[in-house]
């Protein structure tokens, strides 16, 4: 029997992780927000290689770029270097418990907000403080949960 | 399954291609500006997301309103009341000295300031990007906004036009690191600078010698030198004014009048438009007052 795949479960899933990027939130809790857009794109990338790459991140990147008011490419440029990391390695990463994974996450997800920091740093002076940092163990620790949710939704749906 | 190398060209000159093409994009956005015209198109395109991220908050403030009671409503009615009350009584005040003010300009052979357009919009969303303070109001280029239109609050000057979508526009705060305004002091007329410090609640002026007369207490209002900010709305308020002589110029902080924490409804004014009042609800500005609007 041959199911047709769901080809709107990625874009719907990236859609969604967009919305909870932007989502207007109390500045006490605006500064721990976990990086919904890169979780998304790791567990895809890690998932189905061979459907989202650089190449969907990069355009994912285009688009939170014009929504943040970005100068347009810098998260496009942190979000091509996370996912081709994981890409490359992707492997390797599928055995690695979930805590593993979340650990590098973590450090990924640290690279990204380096990442940005230090494109913006190029074209504004900004300070760098530690705050900025705070969303690295958010997403840490979120990782398990949506790990589990998207991989529940990539059997229900059978995306290949 | 086929994996990523059995198709399309391989994975490091994906990325070779992508940073390559985001370098690109940043520097033409950056140094060149090359995005000013698309980004209306961009933004209207991505808009929806936007009013779906929005949506929570609107859904609680909506049954937040629902939910007040009529005795909340009664005693915000009585304070309005009286609030208009006293706002009437200052209006007439204000009438005759604006008369008579424009009588001594004309005395003078000095332009007298005309009346300008103005229109309420909303905020929408604030930026979550910590390295740059921006917000999103409901008003865009259907409404007649134009990029570096001067945004006020109740109290004073919030920020400027960036960048305007078909019906919304981004907003850059005065307190963001990479905006300026000219303000003059009210005590004397002295000439400054005020950048934004990156926090809400601080302006610093640049550039100050040791021997300027500057206070604690200095009301400063833009001085409508940089062509973008109209002249005479209240900027800031100057909160610390540190001397150190073994440093080339005076540490003066200054405190936004503007809340800029808290906002909610936002005033747009059209400079180059001395046209009648605006009518809050429908307000439709004719073909030559947005040619005349657009004019730097």
């Amino acid at each position: 029997m041959k199911v047709q795949s769901r080809f709107y479960v990625i874009p719907a899933s990236l859609l969604i992780a967009l919305v909870l990027q932007i989502m207007p939130l109390p500045i006490e809790a605006d500064l721990y927000r976990p990086d919904w857009v890169l979780i998304v794109l790791a567990y895809w990338s890690m998932a189905l290689p061979n459907r989202v790459n650089v190449g969907i991140a990069f355009i994912t990147g285009l688009a939170m770029d014009i929504l943040l008011g970005t100068a347009i490419g810098i998260h496009s440029f942190a979000l091509s270097v996370s996912v081709w990391v994981l890409v490359a390695n992707y492997q390797r990463l599928r055995n690695y418990s979930v805590w593993q994974q979340a650990i590098v996450i973590g450090l990924l997800s640290a690279l990204y907000h380096l990442l940005v920091f230090w494109l913006q740093h190029l074209l504004t002076d900004i300070y760098f403080l530690f705050d900025y940092l705070w969303p690295t163990f958010t997403s840490m620790l979120l990782w398990p949960w949506i790990f589990w949710l998207l991989r529940k939704s990539r059997r229900q749906f059978r995306v290949t | 399954m086929d994996t990523i190398f059995t198709r399309g060209p391989s994975i490091n000159s994906r990325l070779a291609l992508t940073l390559a093409l985001s370098v690109m994009l940043i520097v033409i956005d950056h140094k060149f500006d090359g995005f000013n015209s698309t980004r209306v198109y961009l933004n209207s395109l991505v808009s929806p997301i936007q009013y779906l991220a929005n949506l929570p908050s609107v859904m609680l403030s909506e049954s937040a309103q629902r939910l007040t009671s009529h005795q909340q409503l009664r005693s915000e009615n009585e304070r309005l009341t009286n609030k208009l009350l006293m706002m009437s009584e200052r209006l007439q005040r204000f009438d005759i000295i604006e008369a008579e003010n424009s009588q001594l300009r004309k005395l003078l052979d000095a332009p007298v300031k005309p009346e300008m357009r103005k229109t309420v919009a909303e905020l929408m969303a604030v930026d979550n990007n910590p390295f740059s303070q921006q917000i999103l109001i409901n008003r865009g280029a259907i409404d007649g906004v134009f990029p570096l239109q001067s945004v006020l609050d109740d109290r004073g000057i919030v920020g400027q036009v960036m960048e305007v979508g078909t019906t919304n526009s981004r907003v850059l705060l005065i307190s963001d690191v990479t905006h300026a305004i000219p303000v003059r002091s009210v005590r004397n007329n002295i000439r400054f600078i005020a950048s934004g410090s990156g926090s809400l609640d601080e302006l610093i002026l640049e550039h100050v010698p040791h021997s300027v007369d500057v206070q604690e207490g200095d009301l400063l209002l833009s001085s409508g030198l940089g062509q973008v900010f109209p002249e005479g709305y209240p900027v800031a308020r100057v909160n610390k004014v540190v001397r150190d002589e073994s440093l080339p110029f005076a540490t003066v902080t200054a405190q936004p009048l503007a809340r800029l924490d808290r906002l909610k409804y936002l005033l747009l004014i059209w400079p180059q438009a001395p046209v009648a009042d605006d009518q809050p609800k429908e307000d439709q500005p004719t073909e030559a007052e947005l040619i005349e609007g657009n004019k730097p």
